[in-house]
């Protein structure tokens, strides 16, 4: 039975002092085919300065479905935003 | 799920696109919208590939080392366009293999445009001028899409496309200061290339059996009509500057509605082509079906070493 190229996910620094972030994805035999791959995919306008790859297969997703219990409760926990407490005008650099 | 979850799951789908929130792959969607976005993305996703090879055959008969360099970069360009796209489609839930497959059976469309031929390089510059243009029109609606990655790959799309038009103008005016005969190449161009342009926004609205439902889900924000008469009306001013006309003796400004009134659209001509029946259908699908079989071996033996590199790897660990 022959294999398919397994599917990988690009992720791009745009330039140093920034993250590397999602760019999209590609097929490659491995993970250095995937970088050149990549490299011709999605830099080539100068749009980055370091490639990462990893095969989707090992990435985890949370569910939609689960987004209820997952962030619903950050939302009635006000009191970790500033805003929360209250001050007299008169107070500064606070 | 029952008949009433799945409708009320689809209350909550239609709310959350009428509030312009994106739908990403995971999200629960309705069957018909998931079928629908595979179509049309992998459609698109077809016509960038295909659409390299009536380009790819000037590639090196391009008259300066400047052309050839452009040209080359555009078909890059459209490689990596049709791969933003296939992966788009795969978030979905099909195989890229299964997307080659409905191509090459014929089973998926791209655009009919591409089964025209290129006979004169002046054709280079009439494709990335009306083509190229006629395509951003299209993309650029598609921007705001709703489902996630068919936005996000029609952004980076559109950014890289503006200089597909340019280039493909520039040739047009460099013909047409040329001399006599380059001139008429330039109009022979045009004259071949208008009418197929105008083909590519689709069927007349009320041809359009799928634009109703697109529109609901903003995976189109204006109807074929409307974005055929903006490229007719943004068009003209351009052929009007190179000193060019377009092969339509109806063509006329309307004051009153202050755009171009034009002729009627061969329709036999445009569901032929659909249909298979244009010039290069047949090889154009040979050309894909060739590559996709003759690089069998090369898919291969790739996949062949990646593993006995893997396996190396472990044997030094150990």
């Amino acid at each position: 039975m022959k294999k398919d190229w397994p599917l990988w996910e690009v992720f791009v620094r745009s330039k140093n002092g920034l993250e590397h972030r999602h760019f999209g994805s590609l097929h490659a035999a491995d993970a250095e085919m995937a970088l050149e791959n990549a490299r011709d995919v999605y830099t080539r306008r100068n749009e980055g300065v370091s490639i990462w790859v990893v095969e989707s297969k090992y990435i985890t997703a949370s569910n939609p479905a689960d987004n209820g219990e997952l962030f619903e409760p950050a939302k009635d926990k006000v009191y970790r935003h500033p805003t929360f407490y209250h001050l007299p005008d008169e107070v500064k650099h606070m | 799920m029952s008949d009433k979850e799945i409708k009320n799951l689809e209350a909550i789908f239609e709310a959350r696109i009428d509030r312009d929130e994106k739908i990403e792959p995971k999200d629960w969607m309705p069957e018909k919208y998931r079928q629908t976005h595979i179509r049309q993305i992998s459609q698109h996703a077809h016509s960038e590939i295909v659409g390299m090879l009536p380009e790819g055959n000037w590639i090196t008969r391009a008259p300066s080392l400047r052309r050839k360099a452009a040209l080359l970069a555009k078909v890059q360009d459209e490689a990596g366009h049709g791969l933003y796209l296939y992966s788009a489609a795969e978030t979905l839930g099909i195989s890229r293999n299964e997307l080659y497959e409905q191509l090459h059976s014929g089973k998926a469309k791209y655009s009919s445009i591409f089964n025209y031929p290129t006979i004169s390089w002046a054709d280079i510059g009439a494709i990335g001028w009306l083509v190229d243009g006629a395509a951003i029109i299209n993309q650029v609606a598609l921007c705001t899409t709703s489902f996630g990655p068919y936005a996000r790959a029609m952004v980076r799309i559109c950014k890289e496309e503006s200089f597909h038009q340019r280039q493909g103008y520039e040739i047009m005016l460099t013909l047409c200061k040329g001399t006599a005969e380059q001139k008429a190449m330039a109009q022979d161009a045009l004259n071949r290339w208008w009418w197929p342009s105008l083909m590519m926004f689709g069927p007349r609205d009320e041809e359009s059996p799928h634009t109703a439902q697109s529109m609901k889900w903003k995976l189109k924000r204006k109807t074929n009509d409307e974005l055929r008469q903006q490229f007719v009306d943004q068009t003209i001013p351009q052929a009007d500057i190179l000193g060019i006309t377009v092969p339509d003796p109806n063509l006329k400004w309307n004051e009153a509605k202050g755009q171009y009134d034009f002729g009627e659209i061969d329709w036999d001509e445009f569901w032929q082509v659909v249909k298979g029946h244009g010039p290069c259908n047949k090889e154009r699908m040979e050309a894909r079906v060739g590559a996709w079989e003759e690089g069998t071996w090369v898919r291969d033996a790739a996949m062949v070493y990646a593993e006995k590199q893997a396996n190396k790897k472990v044997a030094q660990a150990s």
